[in-house]
């Protein structure tokens, strides 16, 4: 395409974003949600089926209890109302990933409806409206084959492992998002993460976005200024965070050149590509869904016991939100600073380094400086970047205990993120502790003085600013390995001169 | 007036991927029609004080624990299939992507 992209900054400054997000996550129950197949990710392909899943006749589904429950606890964290009484439905469609031809999902009554959830972005609080949280199954995986791309054109064969079919899928639906303008990509990340966060605080499922069981499509469309909501697409395959981010804004700007161009949108499902960061056509929704949604015959409905999601909810954990402001005291942040963490992705880590005994500027300072300069450099995020809570406990104790300075703990944090081992053993490898032998640094003090006359006249004197060039002096005869506090107090105890 | 068009036989028929003839479409709205007429007659019957019906039994809430059962070996689980190939189920490709979720 040869098309030039417009500004951001022109295109929000012309147009109101709309967007909404979908968002379907695998529940971490133990058996798939209409029968007892296990749900562990992997396995050899068709190993965990049985006649349910694979819709042979005569079997029948029973709802598991613990996706339910965890559906419901869902539910109330996100501040919904609880149906009284609700029903599976059949989506059909014609698809080899449900081996039934169709889908059991929920349809007109879904079990948790009406919610909401703050995020918080630039330091504002955006409340998202949820419309809808429901229960279906999730489907198998199709591989393409006999074509040369691996996609499905050009492909002649489907083959199907339907291992993952029927694992139990919450889908989480929000309202339309209006009023964000330039935020929108920033409000869809705020809110997916935050979303990550309160479904792995409630422990139900793993929400790992690189492995599939947490996924998210994104509508977005843009509107002149009190005009109506234009015509939007929906973006699917975006499959991190940051791409949530990426694909709200690629697919706003490519929309504004459409508009401009005199063009008009086509309501599509389009596809976003990792590596280019930008959206392609998939299937026209014009011509499309008529999935036929009826009862499920073959399940009862749910009732949930008011009793029970009182229960329920009086267990609900501490969620992120107020856990996080919790740590903020704690930690003694403003909300600048919290902002920063929680933009970092530190929270949890600088809440595990200190719960390991370090103090939290310390946590602080190592999560939110050399370590997210690395994370950034290599495109992870702070969570994979290969050093624990635990390693930066162990590495800050070296510097309280006087064993590391800081340019050395740097050092040492580089090995551990590289894959060296613990800060200890780096640190004996490399042969990195602070000399601490005050016979072998007075010697390289003596050795420093006698060797700059002048600079140590400039000292007794009272120029005691001058001391710095000393201490270099010393930390390059002991190559850096010298506490630069004790070695500046030896250099005046021993020119006597009081510091 | 009929309660199902020949029009809506034909988009049923394309949904489900069924071929059906001109004629075939006449003799199935015919009698797609017959069935529907008597299931209206029903509904005619059906109240303001009679609430609909999804379900022949009046249960609500069953359940199973969250425990695994045996599944089937892939053997067992391919032995209908038409066609597999590395231990998968092999299908003709469908190029609508009416993708589930």
């Amino acid at each position: 395409m040869t098309t030039t992209l417009p500004a951001y900054d022109e295109v929000v400054a012309r147009f109101e974003p709309v967007i909404g997000l979908e968002t379907h996550v695998e529940l971490g129950t133990n058996t798939k949600m209409f029968c007892g197949c296990p749900t562990d990710f992997g396995g050899e392909p068709n190993t965990r089926v049985c006649p349910v899943c694979l819709g042979l006749p005569g079997s029948l589904p029973v709802a598991n209890k613990a996706a339910i429950e965890a559906i419901i606890r869902i539910g109330l964290a996100l501040n919904c109302s609880i149906a009284e009484w609700c029903r599976f439905a059949r989506k059909n469609y014609f698809y080899p990933d449900m081996p039934k031809n169709f889908q059991i999902s929920q349809y007109d009554e879904p079990i948790c409806v009406d919610g909401y959830l703050d995020v918080e972005v630039g330091g504002e609080t955006v409340r998202i409206e949820i419309e809808r949280v429901h229960l279906e199954e999730d489907t198998g995986k199709t591989l393409h084959v006999g074509g040369a791309t691996g996609r499905i054109h050009g492909a002649t064969e489907s083959l199907v492992d339907y291992n993952r079919a029927g694992i139990p899928l919450v889908e989480i639906v929000t309202k339309p998002i209006t009023g964000t303008g330039a935020l929108a990509p920033d409000v869809a990340k705020a809110y997916v993460a935050e979303l990550r966060d309160v479904i792995r605080t409630l422990g139900v499922s793993d929400v790992r976005m690189e492995e599939g069981s947490l996924r998210c499509d994104v509508n977005t469309s843009l509107n002149l200024p009190g005009a109506e909501w234009g015509t939007r697409t929906e973006t699917k395959n975006v499959n991190s965070l940051r791409s949530v981010e990426r694909a709200v804004r690629s697919e706003m700007l490519r929309q504004a050149s459409v508009l401009d161009a005199g063009g008009r949108i086509t309501q599509e499902t389009r596809h976003f590509h990792e590596d280019t960061g930008d959206t392609t056509p998939g299937r026209s929704k014009e011509t499309a869904t008529d999935y036929r949604y009826f009862p499920e015959p073959d399940l009862v409905p749910i009732a949930p016991d008011p009793a029970w999601v009182a229960e329920l909810k009086a267990a609900l954990p501490e969620l992120p939100r107020v856990h996080r402001r919790r740590l903020q005291q704690q930690w003694g942040l403003s909300d600048l600073d919290m902002q920063s963490v929680l933009n970092a992705g530190a929270v949890e880590l600088i809440e595990a380094t200190v719960a390991a005994g370090t103090t939290p500027a310390a946590a602080r300072k190592w999560w939110l400086g050399e370590l997210s300069r690395r994370a950034n450099e290599s495109g992870v995020e702070l969570a994979e970047i290969g050093a624990t809570p635990a390693q930066v406990a162990e590495l800050q104790g070296l510097v309280d205990a006087g064993k590391l300075n800081d340019k050395m703990a740097r050092t040492v944090l580089e090995g551990v993120v590289d894959g060296e081992g613990s800060p200890t053993e780096i640190m004996t490898n490399r042969g990195l502790e602070v000399v601490s032998d005050t016979g072998a640094l007075t010697a390289a003090v003596d050795e420093a003085i006698a060797a700059n006359p002048g600079i140590a006249d400039k000292i007794r004197s009272g120029k005691v600013a001058a001391v710095g060039a000393l201490v270099g002096a010393v930390m390059k005869t002991t190559r850096g390995q010298a506490d630069a506090k004790t070695l500046r107090e030896l250099i005046l105890e021993r020119l006597g001169v009081q510091g | 007036m009929a309660a199902i068009s020949r029009e809506e036989v034909a988009h049923l028929a394309r949904l489900s991927r069924l071929a059906v003839t001109e004629e075939e479409l006449d003799t199935f709205a015919g009698q797609l029609d017959v069935i529907l007429q008597a299931v209206a007659q029903v509904g005619e019957v059906a109240a303001a004080d009679i609430p609909p019906t999804s379900h022949s039994v009046p249960l609500t809430n069953i359940f199973r624990e969250d425990v695994v059962t045996p599944c089937l070996t892939p053997e067992e689980a391919l032995s209908g299939a038409p066609d597999a190939e590395d231990q998968r189920f092999r299908v003709p490709r469908i190029l609508s992507e009416d993708v589930a979720s």
